[in-house]
């Protein structure tokens, strides 16, 4: 889809590659040449099997990898600053003030023994030292009045909440120091159906209503046709497809995407028969000589297991890596 | 069995801050002696007998609690500092940081550390300051392992990580998120770190490296044990100190364990209540009894 206005990117990742190297002679590559971009109050959807890098590609984001992580490769440009060329120092101005994380299990994220409003108000200040505490406090009350959650409660300590009032704490520490990009990892897993829906509404909400661009990490392809504008489709620390949600899930070229979207319920035609893809993911201390996806493709031939395919630039903003696409506009 | 060791520790308190009301005579001043007052034994007049100098024992011990308490606390608070500071350090940067605390607290662990005390005090002057110094220096490796594996396991939680995110530095993780977490076990562990300092501060008393103008309960011991109190059959001038000195380490033996428990929710405690008063239906058949 040609944007005929072309404004520029908020994000703009460029093949970007991260290995772990728990030793000096181990190169594991978690994560090789992913290219995506986001724009301004765009929504776009992750997804991918467990384990194909999704997490590891987000932290990497925010540099905040395990310490055998490395960034091996390319480029996070945020309003044309590429994130990978400053300091430390300068990145911690960064992170939460411009991109602000939702952890996988944010139920976990919050310290037991301080109460949810010094938390919240640990975000702010840690950014503007010097707000005063009577402005501090009315903004912790907002925010948290703003993802549902009584003001009036701030003072209680996270055992006193369930899950999904946990969930929404950490959305509203997100939110505090109104960031551009919110990377929301699995924001919903562990949390009842209910309260899934709540969840994505409300960011979804907060999405168009502050003009925040949220990069949403799932296994639910339902939830990514709803609610996001691009997919980008992992699969073994690679990008098997990236598109809009039209052409992902409409016109998929990559034969992962194509199994992926037909092993997901249709509900306008549910007499269909769900597929599964067979096998497992490879791990990533074997994986194959040729394309990742090739033990487990339908249609492979023999090319795809010498060769691993390059990511071919279909048109603007559609990327898949299979041969099958090779030469086609 | 926490409150037996707060009650036990409150009397020894109570003897050592108001020793001079308490006790019916007063160890320091001079007195007069003739034959008769040396190890004379207990009697209306001396209600625990009197020493080799002719000095009441009864005071003598109301005294001695001042000196074991004061180290204990002082040298244990010491202790604890160091403790707590290498093995938040070692626990949270890891890496050469901990392989060379970590190896320098495991050389400190081998030394036996009474005979390095007597050295060390025999080196400097045996003041009070000096022994609360050397006992302080030398107590703290357990506090540091204890601390750093604490450290170790808060650190991987999943809210250091969402504090890095936000942005924060090392020493504001640290302050705000490890310490909060580790203090409880320092405070459990700094009471037990106390009664181990009170007994080396005995030792070293009873060995002669006291503060020779400062009364305790290890410098009863030991004026009674050279100075013939054995040999004369004066019980009260050995019973004495030693039951003061058991009853303290005891008392915080007691509190430890007690905080241990309080603070260690795996050993004991439960959040989860069990009890007859959870079910409060009314019974059936008792509502349905009147007409």
């Amino acid at each position: 889809m040609p944007n005929p206005k072309n404004p520029p990117a908020l994000l703009e990742v460029q093949n970007l590659s991260v290995e772990f190297m728990p030793d000096k002679n181990t190169h594991l590559k978690a994560v090789q040449d992913v290219s995506f971009s986001l724009h301004e109050g765009e929504l776009l959807g992750l997804v991918g099997e467990s384990g194909c890098g999704k997490t590891t590609m987000m932290l990497s984001l925010l540099r905040l990898l395990p310490e055998a992580g490395r960034i091996t490769a390319g480029e996070i440009l945020y309003r044309n600053q590429d994130l990978l060329d400053l300091e430390e120092r300068q990145m911690s101005d960064y992170r939460w003030k411009e991109i602000a994380i939702i952890f996988q299990g944010a139920m976990n994220a919050l310290n037991p023994v301080r109460t949810v409003h010094d938390q919240i108000a640990e975000a702010i200040t840690c950014h503007e030292e010097k707000t005063p505490k009577e402005k501090l406090d009315a903004r912790v009350s907002d925010l948290l009045e703003m993802v549902g959650i009584s003001a009036s409660r701030g003072t209680q300590y996270p055992f006193q909440f369930s899950g999904g009032m946990r969930q929404r704490v950490m959305i509203a520490m997100a939110l505090a120091c109104s960031p551009s990009i919110v990377i929301a990892d699995e924001p919903t897993t562990a949390l009842d159906v209910m309260i899934q829906a709540q969840i994505l509404e409300l960011l979804q909400e907060l999405s168009q209503r502050l003009g925040l661009s949220v990069i949403l990490v799932t296994h639910d392809l339902g939830v990514v046709a709803e609610i996001c504008d691009h997919v980008l489709v992992m699969y073994a620390g690679v990008t098997a497809e990236y598109g809009d949600v039209d052409t992902i899930y409409n016109h998929p070229v990559h034969p992962y995407t194509q199994d992926l979207i037909k092993a997901f319920p249709n509900l306008t035609n549910p007499l269909d028969s769900l597929i599964s893809i067979p096998g497992y993911p490879p791990r990533l201390d074997a994986l194959p000589a040729g394309c990742r996806f090739e033990p487990r493709c339908p249609k492979a031939f023999e090319r795809c297991r010498i060769e691993q395919p390059p990511v071919y630039e279909l048109k603007a903003r559609h990327q898949a890596s299979c041969f099958l696409v090779e030469g086609q506009k | 069995m926490s409150w037996a060791g707060i009650v036990m520790l409150l009397i020894a308190l109570i003897l050592a801050v108001f020793a001079p009301q308490i006790a019916p005579y007063d160890p320091y001043a001079d007195i007069k002696v003739n034959i008769m007052d040396i190890y004379a034994p207990p009697s209306a007049q001396h209600l625990l007998g009197t020493d080799d100098a002719g000095r009441d024992v009864l005071s003598n011990f109301i005294y001695g609690a001042r000196v074991s308490l004061i180290v204990g606390f002082f040298a244990a608070f010491i202790s604890v500092i160091i403790g707590g500071l290498i093995g938040i350090s070692a626990g949270f940067f890891g890496g050469k940081v901990e392989l060379i605390l970590m190896r320098f607290t495991d050389i400190m662990l081998v030394i036996p550390a009474l005979p390095l005390a007597v050295v060390l005090v025999a080196l400097t002057s045996p003041s009070l300051g000096n022994i609360i110094f050397v006992i302080g220096i030398l107590g703290w490796t357990t506090t540091a392992r204890l601390v750093r594996s604490q450290t170790l396991s808060v650190k991987e939680r999943k809210f250091v990580l969402r504090a890095k995110a936000i942005g924060s530095g090392n020493a504001h993780i640290i302050r705000r998120h490890i310490f909060p977490l580790v203090l409880p076990l320092m405070v459990a562990n700094s009471v037990l770190v106390i009664s181990l300092a009170i007994l080396e501060e005995s030792t070293l008393s009873f060995l002669g490296l006291g503060d020779p103008t400062m009364i305790s309960w290890g410098q009863m011991l030991n004026f009674a044990f050279t100075r013939g109190g054995v040999s004369s059959g004066a019980w009260w001038a050995l019973v004495m100190p030693g039951l003061g000195i058991v009853w303290v380490v005891l008392g915080l033996t007691f509190l430890g364990h007690g905080l241990e428990q309080i603070f260690n929710p795996r050993l004991e405690a439960h959040h989860l209540s069990v009890g007859k008063n959870m079910v409060t239906r009314a019974k059936e058949g008792a509502g349905n009894a009147q007409p």
